[in-house]
């Protein structure tokens, strides 16, 4: 409730002092007559009077009387005649508040400069009384609205109620009629209202708690990899088929799971035919083949060259003939070594041996033993290493995959080249016996021993001869010959030989007195040897100047044989005659020679520079066919004839191998019967030959 | 057991180096498109190819590989000792040489392209 004094009170002039003051600011506390009193100037006058009866307190004591006021005048205050007093002082009050000040300046923002603020609307509001609650006041709009909703609801609740809500009753006012009545029935107040709650008991907490034995701990560690996953399915397998046929009598299965057991079993050993199958023989083999076709196909004109080209040229030069080069065997293995020996296979014509070594004292290193075929031209059939460099190899006639391999520090070993593996069969050692030098033949022995064991040769620079038994257990070595120095009597002015034995480079056993060879030693001298007479030579026949590189009887003829030497000649003996029938000189070093195998006249020689020559003594007795350059830098070290095709290879010490196709000229057969002139005619035909020059030759 | 299999993994293992290399060697020739290895029903087991194009090829080739096999065998039946079989089948065409070597269990196919064996 808010007292707005708005009224104009007259108020006398000099009626200033402060209990004046006091009643018109609090106007509730103070008595209304009081307040009546100061409205009126006329009061002044009861100011003594009412002194009076407070003096009076003081004389008769104690009066029952009010509080009394007492009304003290300051010292200063004008004394006015009772005409001033009467006169009429207006005075307004308003509504203004005193105390809120007029004066307030405050910054504008808006204007950028202080002004004055005067006091709003709310500023001189005072509120002395307000309470927060559910009544409504009676006269109010609110009430009004609230109590015509009430009217229109229903009846019968309000008569329920209405016991309850007497009491309430009495806070409205009771001329409110049946309608406020009714309308107060459903106001909740503050003070007749209440909630209600009840605590009841909380379920007491309990634990229970029961122990058992702890069940039992074991350990368990195993390891798991994709094989022990596999054997452990695999077994797991087995089971599981082991019985379906045990139980397979007792109970009838059905047909889907017969087939479910047996597509099981053909599943499981398709998946291990299949990862066997990616390593087996027949995939080897398959890739062999396939190997081989691919090759073929790539090197279709030289294979169309191999099988029918022939130079037309050749018709046009009787006496010349040419070689056309065809393929060139090499390997990234063997790029640093030399060839040193080469050896067709007795059995397969289009497989040869390749041994590669060094001939180089300085330069040894570990050897190499290939096998090419004439199919698969473009890399080994098999390879061997050896821990030595190779320096002859021989097939054996009757065992083609057996190879025997001399090396440069001596040892031989036998290989069983089917195996494919690097370790001989057989193999020298120091207890058994080896040669103290390189070994620069080996030879297989036709035929066996009478204790069925198979024997070979070896010649070597220790100035040994030696046959090896292949026993059960190891290569037994025994010396033939020894290589003397038979001529130191006659040139005892030279220096002599710092070992008592020759050298011996080379040797050949005679087709058809198996006792006989002929040995090529490093001086120069041929000896003509027996088995039988270990200890002298036969014969020794004047040779060369230089190391005989090679010996080699004529397949045809068996007096006759070829030796070539680095003396730059290549000489034909007869083994009952001391002296050469006939010698060419090539002009270098001769590296190799060979007797073909098809024509008893034609021979084959390979120089330093690189020249492969041929010879026909039947058409040239002085000049070779052929002369021809199949290397530029490298030296040509060995040469031979293929068994079968019209071929020859020639290896280089770039450890290259050079295959070579003879020209029609090259290889005449003066027969009727080109394939097969028998033996006796190519013998007949030699001798012929060689009765021009020497007339013991005489048919 | 388990040296055995140690011997017996080991052993495959020379042999398959081997034959990686037998087969790389075989892809250095000269026109050699693809080798593929697969089994009899056409499921390539291991290609040079891309996986779309040998699929497609193993399973032409495999069709074409029964139907010659079977070819062989109705030649067989006029026959009194049965036992021949298709050992190897050549496909040459204008550009190319189809190599299919059939063996037991798988079929190792080789494309050369000989247009460029000639160039």
């Amino acid at each position: 409730m808010v007292l707005r004094p708005s009224k104009s009170v007259p108020t006398t002039k000099g009626n200033r002092n402060p209990v004046v003051k006091e009643d018109l600011a609090k106007p509730r506390r103070s008595h209304p007559s009081s307040a009546t009193k100061s409205r009126k100037p006329s009061n002044a006058p009861k100011v003594p009077r009412k002194k009076k009866p407070k003096e009076r307190p003081s004389d008769d004591q104690p009066a029952f009387q009010g509080p009394v006021k007492r009304i003290i005048k300051p010292e200063n205050q004008l004394e006015l005649s009772d005409k001033e007093l009467d006169e009429d002082v207006s005075r307004i009050l308003t509504g203004d508040d005193p105390n809120v000040p007029k004066n307030v300046c405050k910054y504008s923002y808006k204007d950028k400069c202080y002004k004055p603020d005067p006091p709003g609307q709310g500023d001189n509001m005072a509120t002395h009384f307000s309470i927060l609650g559910t009544t409504l006041h009676i006269d109010s709009e609110e009430c009004k609205k609230y109590q015509d909703n009430e009217a229109t609801s229903d009846e019968t609740t309000a008569v329920n109620d209405t016991k309850v809500t007497l009491e309430c009753q009495t806070s409205t006012s009771r001329d409110s009629g049946s309608a406020a009545v009714g309308a107060s029935l459903h106001i909740k107040n503050q003070f007749n209202y209440s909630e209600r709650a009840t605590q009841t008991f909380n379920n007491p907490l309990r634990s229970r708690g029961v122990h058992t034995t702890p069940p039992p701990i074991t350990q368990f560690s195993e390891q798991a990899n994709q094989w022990i996953i596999y054997d452990s399915y695999k077994s797991e397998c087995l089971i599981s088929m082991m019985e379906l046929k045990h139980d397979g009598g007792s109970r009838s299965t059905s047909f889907e799971d017969k087939l479910a057991s047996i597509v099981a079993g053909k599943d499981d050993e398709a998946a291990t035919e299949r990862s066997d199958m990616m390593h087996s023989e027949s995939m080897a083999n398959a890739l062999k083949i396939m190997g081989r076709l691919v090759n073929q196909n790539a090197e279709d004109d030289i294979f169309t060259d191999f099988k029918y080209y022939e130079d037309p040229a050749d018709s046009a030069k009787p006496g010349h003939g040419t070689l056309l080069p065809l393929w060139r065997f090499s390997n990234s293995r063997t790029s640093r070594k030399q060839v040193t020996s080469l050896c067709w296979n007795p059995r397969y014509d289009d497989l040869f041996a390749v041994g590669y070594g060094s001939y180089d004292f300085t330069r040894q290193s570990t050897g190499v033993v290939c096998c090419y075929s004439l199919k698969n031209t473009s890399y080994p059939e098999y390879a061997i290493r050896t821990e030595s460099g190779v320096m002859c190899l021989d097939f054996h006639a009757d065992h083609p995959s057996l190879l025997v391999a001399g090396c440069y520090d001596g040892n031989v070993s036998v290989y069983d080249i089917s195996t494919g593996s690097n370790k001989p069969i057989y193999s020298s050692s120091i207890r058994s016996g080896k040669h103290s030098d390189p070994v620069w033949q080996v030879r297989w022995c036709a035929g066996r021993s009478s204790n069925k064991e198979m024997n070979l040769y070896s010649i070597s620079s220790d100035g040994k001869v030696a046959i090896w038994t292949m026993s059960k257990n190891d290569l037994k070595m025994e010396p033939v010959m020894l290589l003397k120095h038979n001529n130191l009597s006659k040139d005892d002015f030279g220096e002599p030989p710092l070992t008592g034995l020759a050298a011996g480079c080379s040797f050949d056993f005679n087709a058809s007195l198996e006792s006989l060879f002929v040995v090529g030693t490093e001086e120069g001298n041929i000896h003509e040897c027996s088995k039988a007479y270990s200890g002298q030579y036969i014969k020794t026949y004047d040779g060369h100047h230089m190391a005989v590189n090679k010996v080699q009887w004529n397949p045809f003829h068996a007096d006759i044989f070829l030796s070539c030497s680095a003396d730059w000649t290549v000489k034909i003996w007869d083994h009952k005659s001391p002296q050469c029938l006939l010698h060419f000189d090539l002009g270098n070093a001769v590296g190799d020679v060979c007797w073909s195998p098809y024509s008893s006249t034609v021979f084959a020689a390979v120089t330093t520079d690189g020249k492969v020559h041929i010879f026909d003594l039947s058409q040239n007795k002085r000049e070779p066919l052929c002369s021809q350059k199949v290397v530029t830098k490298a030296r040509l070290t060995n040469v031979s004839f293929n068994s079968n095709d019209y071929i020859l290879i020639a290896g280089d010490d770039r450890g290259q191998v050079h295959s070579l196709k003879l020209s029609p000229n090259l290889r005449q057969l003066h027969s009727a019967n080109e394939n097969s002139e028998d033996e006796a005619l190519q013998k007949k035909r030699l001798m012929k030959v060689l009765s021009t020059i020497n007339k013991n030759y005489a048919t | 057991m388990s040296t055995q299999t140690l011997e017996a993994a080991n052993d495959s293992q020379i042999n398959s180096v081997e034959m990686e290399e037998t087969v790389a060697r075989i892809r250095s020739h000269k026109g050699v498109e693809a080798v593929i290895i697969m089994d009899r029903r056409g499921a390539v087991i291991q290609s040079t190819l891309s996986e779309d194009q040998s699929t497609a090829h193993a399973s032409a080739l495999s069709e074409l590989t029964g139907k010659a096999s079977n070819v062989v065998g109705m030649l067989n039946q006029n026959e009194e000792d049965g036992d021949d079989e298709l050992t190897f089948l050549r496909l040459r065409s204008k550009q190319r040489e189809v190599m299919i070597s059939p063996e037991k269990g798988f079929i190792l196919v080789v494309i050369q392209n000989l247009s460029l064996v000639e160039s």
